[in-house]
């Protein structure tokens, strides 16, 4: 049994563009490894954060989104704990309300791009 | 004199003149509280970012457990701050 999941992670700012990159791009392997399909991923960029955290103002946002077995949400997560440059991150079952929600939100996002 | 002082109306002055109250996401047929959407949440808390009741919002319990959620998740990934002064001017 898979389960759709989301995954907001914050970078610290301290890194440039492409170690930022980098960053995402190994917890993605990893989850590749673990048998999960990717449905989207999203860079909102340097973000201000509402509050400091560990001194910082600004991070790096990443959102993906993955259909996997639930095994390996905790060796995600021991992953970002681990790992120095994530300040922050969340990760969010998604019911089928979810699911519909984020399909939409792409699709008006895809839209919005054309337009433009 | 009792009369006098007693003011008389033809027809009953509706005192209690405040609207109905409803569910926005009853009505509008929202089914899922976006907790990545800072702005949309903004509309539920204070300006100390506390989460507003339902008595001011007229959010059904149903949902207003789910805003409380999101708001709560947005919070943790600093898109709401968890203390704030003048949130809104």
């Amino acid at each position: 049994m898979t389960n759709r999941y989301e995954t907001v992670f914050i970078l610290t700012p301290v890194l440039s563009e492409e170690q930022a990159k980098e960053a995402v791009a190994k917890f993605k392997s990893l989850l590749k490894d673990g048998g999960a399909k990717m449905h989207h991923e999203e860079d909102w960029g340097l973000r201000k954060l509402a509050y400091p955290i560990q001194k910082k103002s600004t991070g790096f946002y990443h959102l993906v989104e993955f259909e996997a077995e639930g095994s390996i949400i905790a060796e995600m997560e021991l992953a970002f704990r681990r790992d120095e440059r994530v300040i922050r991150f969340l990760t969010v079952k998604m019911d089928k309300h979810a699911i519909e929600y984020a399909e939409k939100r792409r699709n008006n996002k895809s839209k919005q791009k054309a337009n433009a | 004199m009792a009369d006098k002082t007693e003011i008389r109306y033809l027809t009953p002055i509706s005192i209690d003149t405040q609207k109905e109250k409803y569910c926005r996401f009853r009505k509008k047929r929202i089914k899922f509280i976006d907790y990545k959407d800072p702005n949309f949440l903004l509309k539920l808390v204070n300006e100390q970012g506390k989460i507003l009741p339902r008595r001011v919002t007229g959010t059904s319990l149903k949902y207003q457990r789910r805003v409380a959620q999101a708001i709560k998740r947005a919070r943790h990934l600093a898109l709401l701050p968890y203390v704030a002064d003048l949130l809104k001017n």
